[in-house]
């Protein structure tokens, strides 16, 4: 890993392992979040371990791993049995000359204070993630990279862990790689992302952008959605609705939120067209729109990508509808959503 | 009772489990982490000695020490003196006798280190050296402390490795086993039975403090 330039990240590794071939080499922003989506067996950890020098790359550095000063969150903590909470957090900030002493700013942010001065082996599963990523920001890395922090975790511990990584987001400078294959994961944390296919990119770009393509199988099924960056400005406390604005028009979601910057996620399924607004409709988002681009999904279905304002949705519509409604590129429609989950 | 074969018995087991542990230590941890096809070539001559009968050992290791062998010729010639009967040829041949006793524990515990507890201290900043002696050590502290139990009671009870190479020099080689055989041998039962008698519970003491130390530690 080299610096492009100062506000990049090069990535340029090739490797052979017995018929798998990884082979990148782009850029990403020194900055925010990139998130690595694939499917199992994509590569995207071989990708990581290259980066961190885990793993012999051509086109990569030959830097020994303990120099890079990459932080690496492994899917299982790691933490080491025989060191306190504490030696723990403090093991890479002894060894990396110039790393602050950042303990008590890190352990805040993590909420880790109270658990410094216990044993690592009575943490929780949640607990001890949390513990190994204060310990990584503690050796003030200049890149971390996270391969499925959250995979090992049940559904509850992953909602508990979560928030952190939001607050880690938007409180810390240094660039994050996050590695996963739950879209979800990946819509709420990044600002930028990169599809891997058999070791391969097949997409890459700013968070919205990528996830507004309907040509990539990657981003098909259940995991075809747009999601949209907005801003509350109305709580309706009688029917617990928040009014959010974007460049669009404005959009109901459920539940009260008062983050400036949310991002709401709205699936390809819960999306469907009109070619004129319903009057009177259980559907509480109607927005007028344009079709900017349609492709075959499947035999029945087809995605439609729709512009709204600056943002775009994509729906899923059958193919039957495109086809009888008459469809095309450039028509004014109307979108109903039918569902918006708030993503942060 | 005769306590100079068993305080030289003590020195010797003592020298060698020090040299065994020192040693053995990056040999193990080699057999540990290393995948080559010369892996188990290495790994079967770390345990010829648990098979091998001593008489073996010590017939080649006294041609082999000996004044015109390969390494004692060397040594005549570094030091002026014979290893063959001296305490420094005993301490060698007890390294080699107690080879697998300390070494196999040690790679036990190396491969049984938890995931990726080394490459976690390597991305923060420890280098291999460094990983080696505070990841790798501290979590292998078991397998140190059963090698040391081991090479140190398995030194004490060698008999033919040391006859055959150090002979039954009083105060110099005369270690207690063979004190024993002596007392035997001129039928001096009694000192024979001492003798015996501290072994043995030398012997169970440190074998069970060992198995009592493990399973605190397991039920930890």
């Amino acid at each position: 890993m080299r610096h492009a330039a100062a506000e990049h990240f090069e990535l340029k590794h090739s490797i052979h392992k017995g018929d798998f071939h990884l082979d990148v080499d782009t850029a990403i922003p020194a900055a925010g979040v990139t998130g690595i989506f694939g499917e199992s067996g994509s590569g995207k950890t071989t990708l990581l371990r290259c980066i961190a020098g885990l793993e012999h790359s051509a086109g990569g550095t030959s830097q020994p791993v303990h120099q890079r000063r990459i932080g690496y969150v492994f899917q299982e903590p790691q933490l080491f049995a025989h060191l306190s909470v504490r030696k723990n957090i403090q093991y890479g900030m002894r060894r990396n000359p110039g790393a602050r002493d950042i303990l008590d700013e890190a352990s805040r942010l993590l909420e880790v204070s109270e658990l410094l001065d216990r044993s690592t082996t009575g943490l929780s599963g949640g607990e001890a993630q949390r513990v190994s990523i204060a310990r990584v920001l503690c050796q003030s890395p200049r890149l971390i990279l996270m391969d499925e922090p959250l995979s090992a975790l049940d559904e509850r511990r992953r909602n508990e862990v979560l928030p952190y990584l939001d607050r880690l987001h938007a409180e810390w400078a240094v660039p994050i790689i996050y590695v996963s294959h739950n879209v979800a994961e990946i819509c709420r944390l990044s600002d930028h992302l990169l599809i891997l296919d058999r070791g391969r990119i097949v997409a890459e770009g700013g968070l919205q952008d990528v996830l507004a393509r309907i040509d990539l199988p990657q981003l098909g099924g259940r995991n075809a959605g747009a999601v949209i960056d907005a801003v509350p400005t109305r709580y309706d406390e009688a029917f617990d609705l928040t009014l959010f604005s974007f460049s669009g028009g404005e959009i109901w979601a459920p539940g009260r939120h008062e983050s400036p910057g949310s991002r709401l996620r709205i699936s390809a399924s819960d999306v469907s067209l009109s070619r004129v607004a319903a009057a009177s409709s259980t559907i509480l988002n109607i927005l007028p729109a344009t079709i900017e681009a349609t492709a075959a999904e499947s035999a029945a279905t087809e995605l439609v990508r729709l512009r709204l304002g600056e943002d775009r949705l994509i729906a899923r519509i059958t193919r039957r509808s495109l086809q009888q409604l008459e469809l095309k590129v450039g028509d004014e429609v109307y979108a109903q959503i039918k569902s918006v989950i708030v993503r942060r | 009772m005769d306590f100079g074969p068993l305080w030289l018995s003590a020195q010797l087991a003592f020298v060698t489990t020090l040299a065994l542990i020192v040693l053995g230590a990056p040999l193990a941890w080699w057999l540990s982490q290393n995948h080559s096809r010369w892996q188990p070539v290495v790994q079967a001559i770390v345990a010829m000695p648990i098979v091998l009968p001593p008489t073996v050992l010590g017939f080649y290791l006294l041609i082999l020490l000996g004044p015109h062998g390969a390494i004692g010729g060397w040594w005549v010639k570094l030091t002026g003196d014979a290893l063959t009967f001296s305490f420094t040829g005993l301490v060698i041949a007890s390294c080699i006798y107690s080879l697998p006793f300390a070494v196999q524990p040690m790679q036990n515990a190396f491969e049984a280190l938890p995931g990726k507890n080394l490459e976690a201290a390597w991305t923060l900043g420890a280098s291999k050296l460094d990983a080696f002696f505070s990841v790798a050590i501290p979590l292998s502290i078991r397998g140190f402390v059963s090698a040391s139990v081991l090479a140190f009671a398995h030194t004490l009870g060698e008999f033919g490795v040391v006859l055959m190479v150090g002979g039954n020099i009083p105060g110099k080689t005369r270690v207690v086993s063979i004190a024993i055989y002596d007392h035997v041998e001129t039928l001096n039962y009694a000192s024979a039975h001492q003798l015996s008698l501290v072994l043995i519970v030398f012997a169970f003491v440190t074998l069970f403090g060992m198995f009592a130390i493990n399973r605190r530690w397991q039920s930890r």
